[in-house]
């Protein structure tokens, strides 16, 4: 808080949006483009949503000249932070925005996945709500289409609403061959290279729900989007196979030991 | 031995306190004392005679130590080199070399950190690690910060990195922090995450930290709710993978509507985060017996998975047997009479 107040103090006639977009902490955003900000039709509703709501957007601008002490000028640097915030998640939904949120997205700029089988396939920062101050930014892999929490605490703070929950999603429709091949690799907890019956049955279950999936596409004539899964997944269905019609007895001797405990 | 060596500090204790350390525990001495504990190490180690004294702070650089330090080989090594050659080796020990038993000595006690961590005392301690949450949290949001474990990929030394397992999705993520981008996966090993699992079971692995410690104070009342104590595939049911299934699977919107399985973009990872609404429906003994309608023999797996622990407890062990011995003579209905036994136990 000091250090911004210290320096927007210095040089806060010139461009404010540069300013913002390159502090530290802020690299989720991009910048909006001028044209943009000018639109009022684009702000339609947000002057309800943001304090001090003028002040903030002339801030924005970089046209802000009112003469105000320290306080004051804190209180509309916070509303200009939130109304620019708002302003973000219009925005990226645009077709600039969308072009350039994947710039970021194809520099890695929200991070990588941490799933160890996606192979640090980059992420893409969401809402789980529309509504500010309610939840705040995850991120988004769409490889295995999953929501993460931001590594660092700077970002954990960040308003998911500044994004939406719709983002990301309209980008893969925009964009629809940036949609990742799926894999089907996954993780399969064993013990002394045996696998863990309880875990092993979930996943049993989870891979026939796959199966199943892949059936419905494909009688629809859809790409279900996994790339050479066919023998991967015919060599694991056949040590499934293996392993399901081991379990009968396998069974047997497991209860014994359930019983005597 | 740490005497002789004039440190403050084990090598054992300085090692585990390294930067990017904070995963391993601490092996005792006894465990690499006993011989049996590394059998065969010595042909994945370089140097490893040299490395094994490294580790156990058996310093053979000081040279008023060199009569301590040989009877240390003695208890050591039973059939070393002899005595001659390993003085001369340490009058001829430069600092490259020091650097390459460095090295060695961190891998060799890597390994038998991976089979340190299996053994009791071994899981223990990284138990109490855990507790501490001395190994971080599951990234993914809806595993509400479980708690995760240091496991490796391989168990050969060199392939990858130590990465972390939530048993709350049974899933591996990468390390948030990149030091941990240079530690070995081998020296956590395949075993350890699911053997936790198992050595553990009344854990409530979907708690963080400062969760598991407030439900430490109302465990007294738990036999209330013996749901929470339903048994599947030999696992609490409510240990399956808890961050999984209806609710905790991201649905992508669009302006508030579902984007469509048909879409180009639209989810088809859904299946590696979803879990049956009915947890039992993964008991496949159980359902295959119902499907097969043969169940002169499972009636053993239906009352140990329908049952809880503490049914199971109460019930004599003999008791199971006998009521499938009556089953078998009387050839009825045995899903009638599970109503009767197992099942209304819950």
């Amino acid at each position: 808080m000091d250090d911004f107040v210290s320096e927007s103090d210095s040089d806060y006639t010139s461009y404010w949006r540069d300013w913002f977009i390159s502090s530290r902490g802020n690299e989720y955003f991009c910048e909006i483009d001028e044209e943009y900000l000018t639109d009022r039709f684009n702000l339609t509703g947000l002057n309800v949503e943001v304090q001090y709501y003028q002040y903030a957007l002339d801030l924005i601008n970089d046209v802000f000249d009112l003469d105000c002490d320290d306080e004051m000028r804190e209180t509309i640097e916070k509303s200009a932070r939130h109304l620019y915030g708002l302003i973000h998640a219009r925005y990226i939904v645009t077709t600039r925005g969308l072009a350039k949120m994947l710039e970021k997205y194809k520099k890695a700029d929200f991070g990588k996945c941490p799933r160890v089988q996606c192979n640090s396939h980059p992420l893409l920062p969401m809402g789980l709500s529309d509504v500010p101050n309610s939840k705040a930014v995850k991120l988004y892999c769409a490889r295995c289409e999953d929501t993460y929490n931001p590594k660092s605490s700077r970002h954990a703070g960040i308003d998911g609403a500044y994004f939406g929950t719709s983002f990301h999603n309209i980008l893969f429709q925009v964009y629809p061959a940036l949609v990742p091949t799926k894999s089907a690799e996954r993780y399969v907890p064993r013990c002394y290279g045996f696998k863990v019956h309880a875990a092993a049955a979930l996943v049993r279950w989870q891979n026939g729900k796959r199966d199943e999936m892949k059936r419905r596409l494909r009688k629809m004539e859809i790409d279900s989007g996994f790339r050479d899964g066919e023998e991967e997944e015919a060599e694991e269905s056949e040590e499934d196979d293996e392993l399901e019609e081991g379990f009968g007895e396998a069974g047997a001797p497991a209860a014994v030991a359930g019983g005597a405990v | 031995m740490s005497t002789s060596s004039g440190s403050p500090e084990s090598w054992i204790s300085s090692f585990c306190s390294l930067l990017g350390h904070e995963y391993f525990a601490e092996v005792s001495e006894e465990f690499i004392e006993d011989d049996f504990n590394l059998t065969g190490l010595q042909n994945q180690v370089a140097m490893y005679k040299e490395a094994l004294e490294m580790i156990l702070d058996v310093d053979p650089d000081d040279d008023e130590d060199d009569e301590d330090e040989e009877d240390e080989d003695e208890l050591d090594e039973s059939g070393g080199e002899g005595r001659a050659g390993g003085e001369r080796r340490h009058h001829s020990r430069i600092a490259s070399d020091l650097s390459v038993i460095e090295s060695s000595a961190e891998t060799l006690y890597g390994l038998i950190h991976q089979r340190f961590i299996c053994s009791r005392a071994g899981i223990q301690q990284m138990s109490e690690k855990y507790d501490l949450g001395h190994f971080g949290v599951c990234p993914r949001y809806n595993c509400n910060m479980a708690r995760t474990l240091p496991v490796g990929l391989s168990d050969i030394p060199g392939e990858d990195t130590v990465k972390l397992f939530c048993p709350s999705c049974l899933d591996v993520y990468v390390p948030p922090n990149s030091r941990f981008q240079t530690v070995d996966g081998a020296f956590f090993g395949r075993t350890f995450g699911a053997l936790f699992l198992l050595t553990f079971p009344d854990y409530d692995i979907s708690k963080t930290g400062a969760d598991h410690l407030a439900s430490l104070n109302r465990s007294g009342d738990n036999s209330a709710n013996a749901d929470e104590n339903l048994i599947v595939n030999g696992f609490f049911a409510r240990n399956i993978a808890p961050g999984l299934g209806a609710g905790k699977i991201y649905e992508p919107k669009i302006y508030g509507f579902r984007v469509a399985e048909i879409a180009k973009s639209g989810p088809r990872m859904q299946w590696l985060r979803s879990k049956p609404d009915d947890i039992t429906e993964l008991d496949e003994a159980k359902r295959y017996a119902q499907q097969a309608g043969d169940s002169d023999d499972d009636d053993d797996d239906e009352s140990m998975n329908q049952s809880g622990r503490g049914a199971a407890r109460r019930r004599p062990p003999g008791n199971a047997r006998l009521r499938t011995a009556q089953r078998q003579a009387q050839n009825g209905s045995p899903m009638s009479l599970e109503a009767n036994g197992g099942e209304t136990e819950l």
